[in-house]
């Protein structure tokens, strides 16, 4: 097999230091790059931390103006080959700072990115967060999950099936990142999605001259009445 | 290149003493704006159009009728009017009345306007938008430009035979700006018609601005109407300004903290960083808008918004004073000294009508005797012997 450099973005919305949100994301983060490296690619971590974007958050969603911080994170995104995804759970969902910051990227940065998903939570309760919280927001973004989600409740720590589940969802991520999926459908499939002019952490720069909205803006018309128009999405 | 100011008229409740204008107010606190902005040397004077509260400007044409009649050099125009939800007609007719009694000295600026709940209460839907805009400038464009009209689209009642009145004034059409901040379409229809884009650039980081521009640019040469450096290109501006910074910053910040667009969300730093805002003294005002042209280019129009927020006439007054003595004087000598000499000023009514007719006179549409209907035959106008319906809309 041809060896790889992958770079794998752990984001992190623990909010304490020690904490176990971040972890279990680096658990992730260390079996995957184990397993990489057995198969002879070479692994670069990066953490974003989201704690650190706090100060830029108000700003972010009252204006959708990115500061620095926020432009790095969405920058370490981009550019990764993978995501591991780690929150706390509070009050049966997903903690705000974490679905707040997925909420302000834009919907196309993450299209076809392999990403793993954890969470951890006080009690087993809360076990489903990740399955129909968290799986729902990335499938909307349409990344591409891994099939084993990681849940941590306080009992998990002290049992050996965490460490199985944890090594089983890098194992996951690291296949998906290894067929080069993310690749091969921004190569060939790309303008397939609907896109925003300058999404995709400002890289979706194409523009479709061809379109019925552009042949309208240069003097043409529609299609008749009824006929739906290329390119206008709802909502 | 021209500076001056615009506006978006809302009604604010002034967040350091608790007042709201009344709308009687703000409307004749608007007017005393235009006026400084003419006294103390700015070229242009631009308004908002809004149908909601707490906003006062439903009637652009009425208000910058009413203004060019107070002064003697100020440009009057729009940021912006509605290409959505008004009927293309209806601007046509009343923007060409507005020139008519401006004596030329009006322009407009197109924008979709954002605000969901405004489309159907004028029949239309925000979802459609885009394509909206697009069609009905298509028609606007026409119906200045064609004494007789056959129009059918997708959104509008269909047109025969029509003829918008008054003509455009010397049958020259207003210049146009197209505004947008991302949206390809809309500069695609600017370069391709070879109007004005203007980036309002003010909530937005600098790399929005950039790209439309460019690709603007880019269009308006494969259009072929001129090299791309020599394109029509407008920018928005915000500044608070003060003889020394820490007053500007002491003073602007409680507006800054509650402004309805921004207000509790970025600080003011981050805001300054991040977007044009600029609160500072006059050097700072000018130093970072001499910046813009880095990354735009040579452009044509500044406007600056220093009304908004609930700050006070009198406040704003003294803004507008300061830009006009002590910060657009630099700018005008700067930025002339910069401009390559192969960019055009901005279009104003005299170069256009010097570009259409050169030295002659220009065309003045006289209409023949009252028909009973203005569907049969040719045309209304007495210069026009043949049929001039124009297609518009082919198959």
């Amino acid at each position: 097999m041809e060896p790889q450099s992958f770079t794998l973005a752990v984001v992190n919305a623990g909010i304490s230091d020690p904490s176990s949100t971040k972890l279990l994301g680096d658990r992730i983060a260390q079996s995957a790059r184990d397993i990489a490296e057995r198969r002879g690619h070479t692994v670069r971590l990066i953490t974003v931390d989201l704690r650190d974007l706090l100060p830029e958050l108000s700003g972010a969603l009252a204006s959708g103006l990115l500061g620095p911080r926020f432009t790095a994170a969405v920058e370490a995104l981009r550019s990764a080959d993978g995501v591991i995804a780690s929150t706390p759970v509070y009050k049966a969902g997903p903690s705000g700072l974490f679905s707040s910051f997925f909420q302000v990227l834009d919907n196309d940065l993450l299209i076809a990115k392999p990403v793993a998903l954890a969470a951890t939570a006080g009690t087993a309760r809360h076990a489903l967060v990740v399955d129909e919280q968290m799986r729902s927001l990335f499938a909307y973004l349409r990344a591409l999950s891994v099939p084993t989600s990681v849940f941590a409740s306080t009992e998990d720590w002290q049992d050996k099936a965490l460490a199985s589940r944890v090594d089983r969802a890098a194992y996951e991520l690291v296949l998906l990142m290894e067929s080069g999926f993310e690749r091969n459908v921004r190569d060939s499939s790309w303008r397939s999605y609907q896109h925003e002019y300058g999404s995709a952490g400002g890289t979706e720069l194409g523009i479709d001259l061809e379109s019925d909205l552009m042949r309208l803006a240069t003097g043409g018309s529609l299609k008749p009445k009824n006929s739906v128009i290329e390119g206008v999405g709802e909502g | 290149m021209q500076f001056g100011i615009f506006s978006v008229s809302d009604i604010t409740r002034d967040p350091t003493t608790g007042v709201t204008p009344s709308e009687a107010e703000r409307i004749d606190a608007t007017v005393q704006m235009a006026l400084k902005a003419e006294e103390v040397g700015l070229d242009v004077f631009a308004i908002g159009e809004h149908h909601n509260p707490p906003f006062f400007s439903s009637s652009p044409t009425t208000l910058l009728a009413h203004i060019a009649a107070l002064t003697k050099r100020l440009i009057v125009t729009t940021s912006t009017t509605l290409i959505t939800t008004n009927d293309p007609v209806r601007i046509a007719e009343e923007y060409a009345m507005l020139q008519h009694l401006s004596k030329g000295r009006m322009d407009l600026m197109l924008g979709r306007g954002n605000t969901a709940p405004v489309y159907p209460w004028f029949g239309q839907d925000i979802r459609q938008g885009l394509p909206l805009a697009l069609e009905h400038y298509n028609l606007l464009h026409s119906l200045w430009r064609e004494d007789v009209v056959d129009w059918e689209g997708h959104f509008r009642t269909p047109l025969q035979g029509f003829t918008s009145v008054p003509r455009p004034l010397d049958d020259v059409p207003p210049f146009v700006w197209h505004g947008s901040i991302r949206t390809p379409e809309i500069a695609e229809q600017a370069a391709f018609y070879g109007d004005g884009f203007f980036a309002n650039h003010i909530f937005w980081p600098k790399e929005h601005t950039q790209r439309m521009v460019e690709f603007y640019r880019q269009r308006f040469e494969h259009y072929g109407h001129g090299s791309a450096k020599q394109a029509i290109v407008g920018l928005g501006g915000q500044t608070y300004i003060a003889k020394n910074s820490q007053d500007a910053k002491r003073e602007f910040r409680p507006y800054f903290d509650e402004a309805p667009v921004y207000g509790n969300g970025p600080t003011m730093e981050q805001f300054t960083d991040m977007t044009p805002l600029t609160v500072g003294s006059p050097q700072e005002v000018i130093d970072k808008t001499l910046g813009f042209r880095d990354y735009v280019g040579d452009y044509q129009r500044q406007l600056f918004l220093v009304d908004h927020a609930g700050l006070p006439i009198g406040t704003v007054l003294d803004q507008i004073e300061l830009l006009g003595s002590e910060v657009v004087p630099v700018l005008r000598r700067e930025f002339d000294a910069l401009r390559d000499p192969e960019v055009p000023d901005a279009p104003t009514h005299a170069s256009l009508v010097k570009a259409k007719y050169g030295d002659a006179a220009p065309r003045q549409p006289r209409p023949n005797a009252n028909r009973g209907d203005n569907v049969t035959g040719g045309s209304p106008y007495q210069d026009t012997e043949t049929a001039g319906a124009g297609v518009v809309e082919g198959d």
